[in-house]
């Protein structure tokens, strides 16, 4: 038996109409900003089944731009993001598509693109603002997120060396922030290591920027606002 | 912790303590944050659910499909002119504006502006339309709101325990059905009464419910949706009524959810959100459906 939260059932907070196709699509375009660890200038989504479907009608391709410039799912600014994109100079591209049928059929291709990388990331919407992103550049990954804003995410890559996620879990311990969800996987193509961590208490922007200066550690992206 | 109805009154009977009271407890078990952190988040949430009722009510707008979001205007201009209108009016004043605040709040969701989902999204009116409507009539304090949270999701807890709150796994009855057991539940012991006359509420409030198909025209969170969610809200204050004044629901609650999950497990797919059964198969729910280009929605197996 599951043990349902509060918050499970008071919540989440969100941009409508729908938790698949609207929360959890911003969310999947936040995971895929933070891995990209750039401002991209140009966008392709290719959206795969339910997803190529019916976008429109959901406001799917606007959550999932938004997320691209970092909004979180209960962001007001999901509804206006194909302006702000244009002010913002970002190009971005829909186009139905198909992935295949190992794909869930909330998928999305998001191929991210500046002056001197690209990367392509897949992400599915499992239902319910759950999401899980399965391919970063063509290598399986499974890390998973939840468009809920009950915990905070924070998203942290580093070099593949020893000891690496002790410094990040002992820099939290320090914080006195409490851990609930921890998934790492190897990026054999960079050679480094990718972590999501659900956190009780957000960070702070000078919190996230220690972290950073750890050495070995290359980033650390909050996916949900930060403390104040 | 409790798990069900029956647990849920054993846990108040225990500790002489409302069915709110008992949700706080639990919720403090189950995450190291403090009670004060607990009632921040929840007075947060309520702040969201006013904010989107009066959001749609001072910027009416159309959803992209053109099918919802002339219902606020219309619902509001009763609230605002109640006195006026009161002798033409079946319902109180209360039971309007709760049809206000559900409707708004479904509205908003279509046409994107920030909601709290409580339960789900499609079901998001009920709980602001009972708070907002009998906020007035009641007198209530904003402490007593939150109250009102912790009851329904109390119910919401024993309800995705025992069956489901999801359109896809259950049908309506598991979306807006569950949402008038837990608004039935919050306004019947906001008003003083035991935690076994606040079972019988949402065991009123959910029978009632039984068998309610999910068929959403174009796969929408809109129609019948919100509507629905008003005319819910109003189901929530009679279910209360009836057990205010002492009337029992004949079945237990947890008899009655688990009868509700029965139902949802012998519905078709066709009537649990795949858009392919109910209204969602009318002639004018598939004109709609073929002018945004939803009209494939229910063929793939996972778009429910």
């Amino acid at each position: 038996m599951s043990t349902f939260s509060l918050f499970d059932i008071a919540g989440p907070i969100m941009v409508g109409p729908s938790s698949s196709h609207t929360a959890g699509a911003a969310k999947i375009g936040q995971f895929a900003r933070a891995i990209f660890d750039a401002t991209p200038t140009k966008v392709h989504f290719l959206l795969h089944g339910s997803f190529g479907e019916v976008y429109k009608g959901h406001a799917t391709d606007r959550a999932l731009l938004g997320g691209v410039m970092k909004f979180a799912p209960n962001d007001a600014r999901i509804k206006t993001a194909f302006e702000l994109a244009r002010e913002k100079g970002l190009d971005y591209v829909f186009e139905p598509g198909n992935l295949g049928a190992q794909h869930h059929p909330n998928t999305v291709r998001i191929t991210l693109e500046c002056e001197d990388r690209k990367m392509e990331i897949i992400g599915s919407s499992i239902g319910g603002g759950n999401i899980v992103m399965t391919q970063i550049n063509g290598f399986d990954v499974h890390l998973t997120g939840n468009s809920a804003e009950q915990y905070f995410t924070l998203v942290v890559e580093n070099e593949n060396r020893p000891g690496m996620l002790a410094k990040v879990t002992g820099f939290l311990g320090d914080k006195d922030i409490r851990i609930v969800n921890m998934q790492s996987c190897y990026l054999a193509f960079e050679n480094k290591v990718l972590s999501v961590l659900s956190i009780e208490t957000p960070l702070t922007l000078t919190d996230l920027l220690d972290l950073e200066k750890v050495e070995g550690i290359l980033f650390a992206r909050s996916l949900s606002k930060i403390a104040a | 912790m409790f798990h069900n109805g029956k647990e849920l009154l054993q846990r108040c009977e225990e500790n002489s303590m409302p069915i709110w009271d008992v949700m706080l407890h639990y919720e403090m078990q189950m995450s190291p944050r403090s009670k004060e952190e607990i009632w921040k988040m929840l007075d947060e949430r309520l702040q969201v659910m006013f904010d989107s009722v009066d959001s749609a009510i001072q910027n009416p707008e159309l959803s992209p499909s053109g099918m919802v979001g002339k219902s606020t205007p219309l619902l509001a201009a009763a609230v605002r002119d109640y006195k006026k209108m009161e002798k033409e009016l079946l319902l109180n004043e209360a039971c309007i504006r709760a049809m206000l605040g559900a409707v708004a709040t479904g509205e908003n969701n279509a046409r994107m502006g920030v909601i709290l989902a409580f339960p789900t999204a499609g079901a998001a009116g009920v709980l602001p339309g009972v708070i907002y409507g009998a906020k007035h009539k009641l007198d209530l304090t904003r402490d007593q709101m939150v109250q009102m949270m912790l009851t329904a999701s109390a119910i919401g807890i024993v309800i995705a325990n025992t069956a489901t709150l999801s359109g896809a796994a259950g049908g309506c009855q598991a979306e807006v059905g569950s949402a008038t057991a837990m608004a039935a539940a919050a306004l019947t012991e906001v008003r003083g009464k035991s935690p076994e006359t606040t079972l019988h509420a949402a065991a009123l409030a959910l029978k009632n419910m039984i068998g309610l198909a999910c068929d959403p025209i174009g796969g929408l969170v809109e129609v019948p949706c919100i509507k629905r969610n008003g005319i819910g809200a109003v189901f929530a204050m009679s279910a209360s009524d009836m057990a205010y004044l002492g009337v029992e629901s004949f079945v237990p609650f947890d008899e009655v959810v688990r009868a509700m999950r029965e139902v949802g497990d012998l519905m078709s797919p066709k009537i649990r959100e795949t858009a392919l059964g109910g209204l969602a198969m009318t002639p004018t729910g598939q004109a709609v459906a073929e002018r945004m280009g939803l009209l494939h929605i229910g063929e793939n197996p996972c778009s429910k």
